[in-house]
């Protein structure tokens, strides 16, 4: 009996991955492999001035004498950096004026992805920038958003056009030899988006960044900067997806958030790349380094994350909170079945006063996954009156996956105020026999189980994402009441 | 509307119920009553769909169906409804959503379109009038936090909403003050018509000072031993399972 359950509540979340396909489109490439050439050749490629070329050297002989982090409860094995592609572009005419001057096959991936590059199609105003393999291709509401003075574009583009503007804030939240793949990242990273909202500015809408890996046997390392000068207000989101391949690919990504005083970023992903098959075979590797830095009194970060895909994960987003009164939140819900293992979390650092922090992770495990909380909630001793608050909620389907929580809390005065809860549950036959008697199936049952679980975090979500975040946890939201 | 023929029932090999004969028809209110462990509960579960219930013998035919061939939902489509003794809690879903989906998931096994936000949630107002239910409690996670008597309320608010044919009560009354016992039985008498019915699963007698039943059974050690009027509830009440026991007890030793 239990296992009938069971494979029914499986079978709801073992889904398959819908967007598996490839989409065939010339490439340029680097040559496989790394070594300083590359570097040089991607910046190269990219036209990048020296100082740009110098920082990534600087990272990559930086780099070279690191070692890969073993600590994370996550196991695969090694990596050979010298069997991956580290530039992969579409090939397409060299500058585009529009949107419409876009490959058309592109096109169609999107339309497939469900994203309209069409400015005019859009009912939502999402600004949107994509990214494939190494390249942004495109960027949406361009022009009205340069009205209010905020500038969205590929990071490319800006150390072409805003040198002064990168050159200032790249590594200042993650250094480029903060860690093995931050170093890695600093050296090849190749596209990734930049946003800057001046003083005083809300943006009227959500920017959002597309990320496709296409090309086989490409890493991708793009790098996101957002930069929120004082006073102002921006809700960024992040999607991901990529072609299912027999090999494992590698993302490392970096994303740099800074936050001057009393301004506000929520930074929101929904992470669904190719996780593998069934066997464990495939699936990306996401090794990434996401940080924030509440540069300016009053300010406030918040993460919110949601983590379905790939088959490793390994991403813990942060927040420095160094303005006096500033305010950090992550919210996480992260699901892994089959063989996905995922170790994720964040970090709170308190050093202004009176800073505060909310950690909400909702871990979700199947088949024979893994799934880790690691946090790490640091409290200064000149962070007076700072407090945190941690939930981390685990729920176990079947009864061969894994779940694990690894809180670390420092607390260096006695004026603050630390809590943490935990609870690990399974989804239990009860619950669903419950809805079986209400007249409800058991995939359903288990999809309102599952989004009930992880419902405080989806509210973070802003309507746009929450659709497609709810459809991946395959959760069908036709009985919600608005 | 239903009928239960010689049915034989237990768990993990162990039998449980030993020969279940019983008939309800539309219009009636029945109750099983009997001592711990005689096997009511495990009729009530037999007869929603609990997986883990394993019958080995006899048939459940209700309204002219094989009712022991149909799954948990379709059961519940079909009209049968169980008033749990043990409501469960699922965090996060509140159980305004819980109903839309069963109400519109029913909607659809009859082929009918799903009712959208207004018409639905004018439903709730009616029903939760008649039931005597607040308006927060159903804003709230799904039984989390409730007591034992907002549970119970919660079960006869979902029944209310779902309109059974059929409505197995298991021990509704149990861990209920005697406030509470009148609301609930005041809720089930307004919802009793000539088109359904209600089995109602209980240890004591003092329900059955506000619903009136039509038939009175007493389960023991897995059979229904003894059928009578309401007055055969009272006479339990007086003398205590000890006198059925001790009757059926010498019986089988004749």
């Amino acid at each position: 009996m239990n296992d009938v359950v069971l494979s029914n509540i499986e079978k709801t979340v073992l889904s398959d991955y819908k967007y598996g396909f490839v989409t065939n489109i010339r490439a340029d490439e680097a040559p496989m492999g790394l070594n300083e050439d590359i570097v040089r050749f991607i910046s190269a490629k990219k036209n990048e001035p020296q100082w740009m070329l110098e920082w990534r050297l600087k990272a990559f002989r930086q780099w070279l004498k690191m070692e890969e982090p073993v600590w994370a409860n996550v196991k695969f094995p090694p990596i050979n950096y010298q069997d991956i592609i580290y530039y992969s572009a579409p090939k397409q005419r060299p500058s585009l004026n529009s949107v419409d001057d876009i490959d058309p096959e592109l096109k169609r991936t999107f339309d497939k992805l469900g994203i309209s590059l069409d400015e005019q199609k859009r009912i939502s105003g999402v600004a949107v920038d994509v990214v494939v393999d190494s390249v942004s291709i495109a960027t949406t509401f361009k022009e009205q958003l340069s009205k209010l003075g905020i500038i969205f574009c590929s990071i490319s583009e800006a150390i072409q056009k805003h040198p002064d503007l990168v050159k200032k804030y790249m590594g200042s939240v993650v250094p480029a030899t903060d860690n093995y793949f931050a170093a890695l990242n600093s050296a090849v990273f190749s596209d990734g988006s930049f946003c800057f909202i001046p003083k005083g500015v809300r943006s009227p809408m959500e920017l959002s960044t597309y990320f496709r890996i296409n090309a086989e046997n490409t890493g991708q390392f793009e790098r996101t900067l957002i930069v929120a000068e004082e006073g102002s207000y921006v809700s960024y989101l992040e999607g991901c997806t990529a072609p299912m391949r027999d090999e494992n690919q590698l993302h490392a990504a970096v994303v740099e958030l800074v936050a001057h005083e009393k301004a506000e970023i929520k930074y929101s992903t929904v992470q669904n790349w190719y996780p593998g098959d069934k066997e464990g075979k495939g699936g990306i590797y996401n090794f990434v380094t996401k940080r924030g830095i509440c540069l300016g009194d009053h300010s406030k970060i918040s993460w919110t994350q949601v983590e379905t895909g790939s088959a490793i994960t390994w991403k813990y987003p942060s927040v420095i909170l160094k303005g006096n009164h500033s305010i950090g939140e992550f919210y996480s819900v992260a699901v892994t079945n089959n063989h996905q293992q995922a170790d994720t979390g964040t970090k709170m650092t308190h050093i202004g006063k009176n800073t505060k922090s909310r950690i909400v992770s909702k871990g979700i495990s199947a088949g024979v996954s893994n799934n880790s909380y690691r946090g790490l909630v640091h409290i200064n001793k000149n962070a007076s009156n700072s407090r945190n608050f941690s939930q981390c909620d685990s729920l176990l389907l079947g009864d061969k996956c894994g779940a694990h929580t690894f809180p670390y809390i420092e607390v260096k005065n006695n004026s603050s105020i630390v809590e943490h809860e935990a609870t690990t549950s399974k989804i239990g036959e009860d619950q669903v026999f419950y809805c079986n008697q209400r007249g409800i199936d058991t995939e359903t049952a288990v999809a309102l189980i599952i989004n009930g679980f992880a419902k405080e975090v989806m509210n973070q979500l802003p309507m746009e994402f929450a659709v497609e975040a709810q459809k991946l946890l395959a959760i069908s939201l036709e009985g919600s009441v608005g | 509307m239903l009928k239960i023929e010689n049915l034989h029932a237990g768990i993990e090999g162990k039998k449980i119920l030993k020969g279940i004969n019983l008939e309800i028809k539309a219009g009636e209110v029945h109750v099983i009553m009997g001592p711990n462990g005689s096997g009511k509960s495990t009729l009530a579960s037999v007869l929603a769909g609990r997986e883990n219930y394993e019958v080995t013998e006899g048939s459940v035919e209700y309204m002219g169906k094989e009712l022991l061939d149909m799954s948990p939902e379709d059961r519940a489509r079909e009209g049968v409804f169980l008033a749990f003794q043990y409501p469960v809690e699922i965090p996060g879903l509140s159980t305004t959503n819980f109903m839309k989906t069963a109400v519109n998931e029913i909607r659809k096994y009859h082929g009918q379109e799903p009712l959208d936000a207004v018409a639905f949630l004018r439903m709730m107002k009616e029903k939760m009038a008649l039931v005597n239910i607040d308006q927060s409690l159903l804003s709230r996670p799904l039984n989390e936090g409730f007591s034992g008597g907002e549970k119970k309320r919660n079960e006869i608010f979902q029944m209310a909403m779902l309109q059974p044919k059929l409505a197995i009560m298991d021990e509704t009354d149990s861990g209920l003050d005697i406030d509470a016992i009148r609301i609930v039985s005041d809720s089930v008498n307004k919802l009793h018509n000539k088109d359904n019915a209600v089995l109602l699963v209980t240890h004591y007698q003092r329900l059955l000072d506000y619903i009136i039943p039509d038939f009175v059974h007493v389960m023991y050690n897995g059979r229904i031993v003894k059928s009578g009027p309401k007055e055969l509830a009272l006479e339990l009440e007086e003398k205590g399972y000890d006198f059925i026991k001790n009757e059926i007890d010498v019986a089988e030793e004749a």
